[in-house]
């Protein structure tokens, strides 16, 4: 595995979470133009991995490297800046915003974003509610806004929290669409996700989790030889 | 002579203008509060002493620079301003993940401390400041005579009030502010200095104290306990208007600004007290406020 | 964690054996001190103390943060002053009057302000408290910026007559002393469990089916008349009642004393109020503006003291390594 390949790698990263040890030494990497999905059961430290690495878990030590530079230093509000949208499993729209609002809200990273006239292609919902409230939209739009919004901001690397959690099939498929062609943009995602199918179709590695820990890791080739074991090590 | 309701129509619509002057006041004062409640989450009791301040920064640039009220009402907000800001981050930023509590007792003492001084050197009598030549005369308009001073106040807080919702409400740095107040991580996490906002903000707010400030010197005086007895009225205003609302607290500020004119016409003896009546009522009929939600 | 909260739960509810060898030595401390000191001052710091005390049971215990409470003291101060002055009533009578005004007027702000919460409590209770003030300025029997002069101190249970300053010093130290054992009482009570229970989870409070606004409102007025207590006796020591103790500025002034001495604490609040009182008799000579120096004051306290004298006591002594861990 050649460093130069690698966009996002972290090191023994630990991470304490209201009052708990949460994560207790996570070694990954996700590599330019990768979608690597992280899975494992409900608590055993995904979403905290994902918000270490973006900084909001102040109480972290390790190492955490961007583009071969080092993130642990960074203030949080200059992460993004180096190239990581991250977006929350609560999908984080903000209710006093209009969806326009909304979806300019990130500021502008770096220039290869989408454009929103691209945006509005990809997500034809939200230029129709454009002027409406945050507060109004449905779960399925919440989170198209809440991707399209990091996608317009030019980040190289998306951080992506249950993007299909509690939604609708025919949503998630659109979503699946359009993490495909986020992929075929050269875009990289570090993907929590409990949905295996979906999962499946968009991946090129999983990193399973457990007890704040990568256990294992595997390319998504061998995830139909592995579903049973791995269906009864998630207690699916 | 034309009465209605048995008072003389002059009385009636001079006692309406007093009331639509303070009504600027207490918009522009409620607007600020409300503004810096809103994303630092402190109610500033200094408030009222930075409007204080304002009016002294003019007055003291007259005495010793020989500045007069237009330059000043550029500068005695800019000065207001950058004293909020050091105040911000000297000592309020260290506040924000503590109680909400503590941010009002810091700004009263605050309060006691900037009122304190003025005093202590300038006495507790009001020094007067002549009104700008520009609009020292007045139109009579055959019923009453209008002092164009006073139409000026009404006139710029109206610009004032306005321009502020419109930079919170229409503009790419208001939601930015407005994102900070629903959840100031996220809006950290998308690459916003919301330390530098929330500076910015407590700026801003004290500048439009100081405003209010430097349009009152000319028709009040400038005294050192000009902002203490104000700023109680204002936090009545905003408890009436629903603290979470730019737009309820302007609009309350002159509402109530109104009201307690009409009062004086009607009931006189009540008009100290009838924002605080009506704000008792408010509570028992709709506790979150006029126009504002349970947080 | 207990750094983020007002209100700090430092009172120990089992009584210790050197607790009770403390109590013996303050009221014998109390009882001589009028040999030792100008007794003037002593029941002025008395009845501040009793103030702050009974500030710090609606604050401390509830956490909800009245910046009216002077409405109480000196409204209870001018309900007394009445009685005794005009309506020539017995002492021990007219203090129990300014008590009762105080809890009335207690029960009317009270009724309104606990429909909030938290800041806007406090800013609701500062506005109907100006209001009060408002209404002292212009009410006839208040006699407006001269206030109530040359109120009689009078003759206690009709028999010993106050107007001996030691006579009056250990009737004020009876009154403290009795003050305080209410609010002891009060806070130790199943009602005050109740209180405390509120302040931590008032929703849980509320699902296990306590009317929180009952129990809120009721300490409230309970506050309000210890209060009136402390109001009504200054009134007496020092014979007049004046526009001077319904003013904002006054209520801001029991909040310094109980945040100096220490919120939430049965001591605090009573070193507060002497450190304070004290602070002002030595400043009332100099030059030097009272205003600024408790400005800088609650300035200094909300930035680096936030526990008070007597809560950071506790904490270095008691409360190490319990509340560590949650980064204090």
């Amino acid at each position: 595995m050649s460093e130069g390949r690698n966009l996002l790698s972290v090191r023994g990263l630990n991470a304490w979470y209201g009052g708990g040890h949460a994560l207790h030494g996570v070694d990954l990497d996700v590599h330019k133009g990768e979608t690597v999905t992280l899975i494992g059961r409900n608590g055993v430290g995904k979403t905290t991995t994902l918000r270490a690495i973006m900084g909001i878990i102040a109480k972290r030590t390790g190492e955490v490297r961007f583009d071969g530079q080092d993130l642990m230093t960074v203030p949080l509000h200059r992460i993004a800046h180096r190239g990581i949208g991250f977006v929350p499993e609560e999908r984080g729209i903000f209710a006093t915003l209009t969806v326009e609002e909304n979806l300019f809200l990130p500021p502008l990273i770096a220039k290869g974003g989408i454009s929103i006239d691209e945006i509005y292609e990809l997500f034809p919902n939200l230029k129709e509610r454009r002027a409406s409230a945050g507060i109004q939209l449905s779960g399925g739009e919440q989170q198209m806004l809440a991707i399209a919004r990091i996608l317009r901001s030019g980040v190289k690397l998306l951080l992506l929290d249950e993007p299909t959690e509690g939604l609708a099939p025919v949503i998630v498929q659109r979503i699946g669409e359009i993490l495909r062609t986020v992929k075929a943009r050269g875009m990289t995602v570090l993907l929590v996700e409990q949905n295996f199918q979906f999962a499946a179709k968009v991946a090129d590695r999983f990193y399973l989790m457990d007890q704040g820990l990568v256990v294992e890791s595997f390319p998504t080739s061998e995830l139909l030889a592995r579903q049973a074991k791995l269906n009864e090590f998630l207690g699916v | 002579m034309v009465l209605i309701f048995g008072i003389p129509l002059q009385a009636l619509l001079g006692q309406l203008l007093v009331g639509l002057i303070n009504g600027s006041f207490y918009a522009m004062l409620s607007l600020g509060l409300a503004v810096i409640f809103g994303l630092l989450r402190i109610i500033n009791f200094a408030h009222g002493a930075l409007y204080m301040l304002g009016a002294f920064v003019g007055y003291l640039l007259l005495v010793y620079f020989s500045i007069g009220f237009w330059p000043s009402l550029i500068l005695a907000p800019l000065a207001v301003g950058l004293f909020g800001i050091i105040i911000e981050r000297v000592a309020l930023s260290r506040l924000y993940d503590l109680d909400h509590l503590y941010g009002l007792l810091f700004t009263f003492g605050l309060a006691l401390v900037i009122e304190g001084t003025f005093r202590y050197y300038f006495g507790a009598s009001g020094q007067p400041y002549a009104m700008p030549a520009l609009l020292s005369s007045g139109t009579n308009l055959g019923f009453m005579f209008l002092p164009n001073y006073r139409v000026f106040i009404v006139v710029a807080s109206l610009v004032v009030c306005i321009a502020t919702w419109f930079l919170i409400e229409k503009t790419r740095l208001g939601a930015y502010l407005r994102a900070a107040t629903e959840n100031p991580t996220l809006v950290r996490v998308f690459g916003i200095n919301v330390p530098l906002l929330l500076t910015v903000t407590y700026g801003l707010g004290a500048a439009l104290a100081g405003l209010a400030g430097i349009l009152a010197a000319p028709i009040y005086q400038v005294s050192p306990l000009m902002g203490t007895n104000i700023v109680i009225v204002v936090f009545a205003v905003v408890v009436v208007g629903g603290m979470g609302s730019i737009g309820g607290a302007i609009i309350m500020g002159y509402m109530l600004g109104i009201f307690e004119g009409l009062t004086k016409v009607f009931y006189p003896e009540a008009s100290n007290i009838v924002i605080f009546v009506i704000m008792a009522i408010v509570l028992l009929i709709r506790p979150a406020g006029l126009f504002g939600k349970i947080t | 964690m207990a750094d983020t909260n007002l209100a700090l739960p430092v009172e120990r509810s089992t009584v210790a054996p050197y607790k009770i060898l403390f109590l013996v030595m303050a009221i014998v401390l109390l009882v001589a001190a009028p040999w030792f000191f100008y007794p003037i001052f002593l029941m002025k710091v008395l009845c501040f103390a009793l103030f702050a005390a009974a500030f710090n049971l609606l604050l401390g215990y509830t956490g909800l943060l009245s910046f009216g409470h002077a409405a109480f003291f000196g409204g209870a101060a001018y309900f007394t002053s009445h009685a005794v002055t005009v309506w020539s009533w017995r002492p021990e009578l007219g203090l129990l009057f300014g008590v009762a005004g105080a809890a009335a007027l207690g029960l009317v702000i009270g009724f309104l302000a606990i429909r909030r919460k938290g800041i806007y409590f406090g800013m609701i209770t500062l506005a109907l408290a100006q209001m009060f003030y408002f209404f002292c300025l212009q009410a006839p029997f208040t006699h407006g910026e001269d206030g109530i002069q040359g109120v009689p101190r009078g003759n206690l249970f009709g028999v010993i007559p106050l107007g001996d300053t030691l006579n009056m010093y250990f009737f004020v130290l009876a009154v403290f002393l009795i003050g305080l054992f209410a609010i002891y009482r009060i806070v130790h009570s199943p009602f005050g469990m109740i209180v405390k229970a509120i302040r931590e989870n008032e929703n849980r409070a509320i699902s296990l089916g306590y009317s929180v606004g009952a129990y809120k409102l009721a300490i409230f007025v309970m506050s309000a008349a210890l209060t009136g207590l402390a109001g009504g006796a200054k009134a007496l020591v020092f014979q007049f009642a004046t526009l001077n103790d319904v003013t904002w500025q006054m209520s801001g002034e029991v909040i310094l004393m109980a945040l100096l001495g220490g919120i939430g604490t049965l001591i605090g609040p009573l070193v507060g109020a002497t450190l304070v009182v004290t602070l002002q008799t030595y400043l009332a000579t100099s030059v030097f503006p009272v205003t600024i120096v408790m400005g800088l004051t609650f300035m200094v306290c909300v930035l680096t003291f936030r526990r008070g004298v007597v809560g950071e006591f506790y904490h270095s002594r008691t409360g190490r390594g319990l509340t560590q861990k949650d980064g204090d």
